[in-house]
């Protein structure tokens, strides 16, 4: 059996999406090649290296690089035929393209996978994590999305695989590339921070957002997350959104400010080692699931704890 | 200019989910079911844009048990001008799901399909991608944003790290995010007229194509619970426990 992981990355670093699906990989097989779509380069040399990896694949156009969908399907699609599993990292690019590659190869898709039972059984969750589904697939060839934070990245370094180029398809494409809106930031990404300071509708603008979490963040080294409320009053970008339909996180601490708990929000970081709910309404849900509570207002709740951290 | 609108019926997003005990999926006996919220938000979209005189007509289609039929309602009195209920009793898979709305879409050629992201039963946000392969369509997933001329509909997405645009040749599959528009209530004269509008009922078998389910449910369980911590007095209080955890 072979697995061909798709690598996340940023055109200079393999992400630890990418590790971490490497190790979902790793329960089903030995036999372990990436793809790195796009500008493959230096993130080429960064797969090989990593543990476990056999061989490593890379194709390079500037539909790849822009992230186009029928673009990135039709590669994986030429090269599927050597693999029993396509594994990819669950990430919003990553349930982009790879229904289309199930849908393509004729079978099922299987989301979010949170742990390997065997070559053809996987649990993920559904209804926002109120439920683990176990399935088992009657198609030869799976297709997965694996939600990284369920797995322990592999090591980084120690691996010695080949690279090799591969012919990029021609695909007449009917989307066409715009623009990109990227939010810049000195941050660590969300998806793979160690500490996450998320904000929620109580801080009441963007200003305050940026003014209360902010200096909060620096001080830990933390990434900022927010809850779909304050997203959706634009108090922060969309990227931020930590949530059943936003990006699933599980750091070792997730400090929740001024958020309620919705369920929905409580899907995407429940997993966190440590969670801390800061909140003035001591009947908030979130203190349900939080190992530390505060019940105070935000306002000096905050520049208290900053201050604490010296 | 014609759109087509998949609608799911699902477990209402305010009801709390049960794992049935003997671990063969979720409690849906006697429990209030609604259109899958991602799905009210493309009716909405295509409802504005019929507002703005670049749609003509909308369809609303759903598949599933006859019940359906009052998620297609919804659709019709939010402002959708016909629904098509494709009716079985099976749960399908979303490739079963993009197969059956192939069909639907050969018989209605539409130029846009406008679908949720995902449904929050399943969360699999994988049948809108797996209909545009099937289609042969190009793809716009994840929206935020749609503005639709000249044949061509500008998709503004969100994606990891941000926002990106894109232009998608129509016909073409988009489905929606969150932050797309804020779905109406339909209003009491709009769902009284909806009771009007035709919907018209067809059998699975009909659609003359394969659904037969690829995955079988070994069990479904209830994830591990967290419980409630402790309550701290203070900032400082705070400090002190989190680095006796030693996460600070």
């Amino acid at each position: 059996m072979a697995v061909l992981v798709i690598a996340d990355h940023d055109g200079a670093h393999l992400r630890d999406t990418t590790l971490k699906t490497i190790a979902a990989a790793q329960k089903l097989s030995s036999d372990i090649d990436v793809l790195v779509y796009g500008e493959a380069s230096a993130v080429a040399a960064q797969a090989a290296a990593a543990e476990g990896v056999r061989k490593v694949l890379t194709a390079e156009s500037a539909e790849l690089k822009a992230d186009i969908a029928e673009a990135i399907s039709a590669l994986i699609v030429s090269v599927a035929g050597g693999y029993d599993v396509v594994a990819v990292p669950a990430t919003a690019s990553g349930k982009n393209f790879a229904p289309r590659v199930a849908a393509v190869l004729d079978v099922a898709i299987i989301s979010d996978v949170v742990e390997v039972v065997d070559a053809s059984t996987f649990v993920h969750p559904i209804y926002a994590g109120n439920a683990l589904e176990t399935v088992k697939t009657s198609d030869a060839k799976r297709v997965i999305t694996v939600r990284p934070t369920a797995f322990k990245a592999v090591a980084a370094s120690g691996g010695s695989a080949s690279v090799e180029g591969v012919a990029v398809p021609a695909v007449t494409l009917k989307t066409r590339f715009v623009s990109d809106e990227k939010v810049v930031s000195d941050r660590p990404e969300l998806g793979s921070a160690k500490v996450i300071v998320s904000g929620g509708r109580a801080l009441g603008s963007a200003d305050e957002f940026k003014g209360v979490l902010e200096p909060l963040a620096d001080k830990l080294g933390a990434a900022v997350g927010a809850s779909r409320a304050a997203v959706d009053a634009g108090y922060a970008p969309n990227d931020y959104q930590v949530g059943q339909t936003g990006k699933v996180v599980a750091p070792n601490l997730y400090i929740a400010i001024g958020i309620s708990g919705a369920i929905q929000h409580l899907a995407g970081m429940k997993d966190s080692k440590v969670i801390v709910a800061i909140n003035k309404d001591p009947e908030a849900p979130i203190f349900q699931i939080a190992d530390y509570g505060l019940v105070e207002d935000y306002k000096t709740a905050i520049p208290a704890l900053t201050k604490a951290l010296g | 200019m014609k759109v087509l609108v998949p609608v799911k019926r699902v477990l209402d997003y305010n009801v709390k989910v049960r794992v049935k005990t003997d671990q063969s999926g979720v409690d849906l006996a006697n429990v209030k079911m609604a259109m899958n919220p991602f799905d009210e938000i493309a009716v909405e979209e295509a409802v504005r844009l019929k507002e703005k005189g670049v749609v003509t007509e909308i369809v609303a289609v759903s598949i599933g048990v006859a019940q359906c039929e009052a998620i297609l309602r919804t659709a019709l009195a939010m402002g959708a001008d016909r629904g098509i209920l494709v009716q079985t009793e099976d749960d399908l898979e979303p490739l079963a799901v993009a197969k059956v709305l192939k069909a639907v879409a050969g018989e209605e050629t539409p130029d846009v399909i406008l679908m949720g992201k995902q449904a929050i039963d399943g969360d699999n946000n994988a049948t809108g991608q797996m209909l545009s392969a099937l289609l042969d369509w190009p793809q716009a997933t994840f929206a935020s944003k749609v503005e639709i001329s000249g044949g061509e509909a500008l998709v503004t997405r969100e994606v990891d790290g941000g926002l990106q645009t894109l232009g998608v040749t129509l016909p073409a599959v988009i489905t929606t995010d969150l932050r797309l528009n804020e779905p109406r209530y339909a209003s009491l004269p709009n769902i009284m007229k909806a009771k009007k509008k035709p919907l018209d009922t067809k059998a699975l078998a009909d659609c003359g194509v394969d659904t037969a389910a690829r995955l079988s449910v070994v069990k479904v369980t209830e994830p591990p619970k967290r419980s409630a911590g402790i309550k701290v007095a203070s900032a400082d209080e705070l400090v002190a426990n989190l680095k006796s955890a030693g996460v600070l």
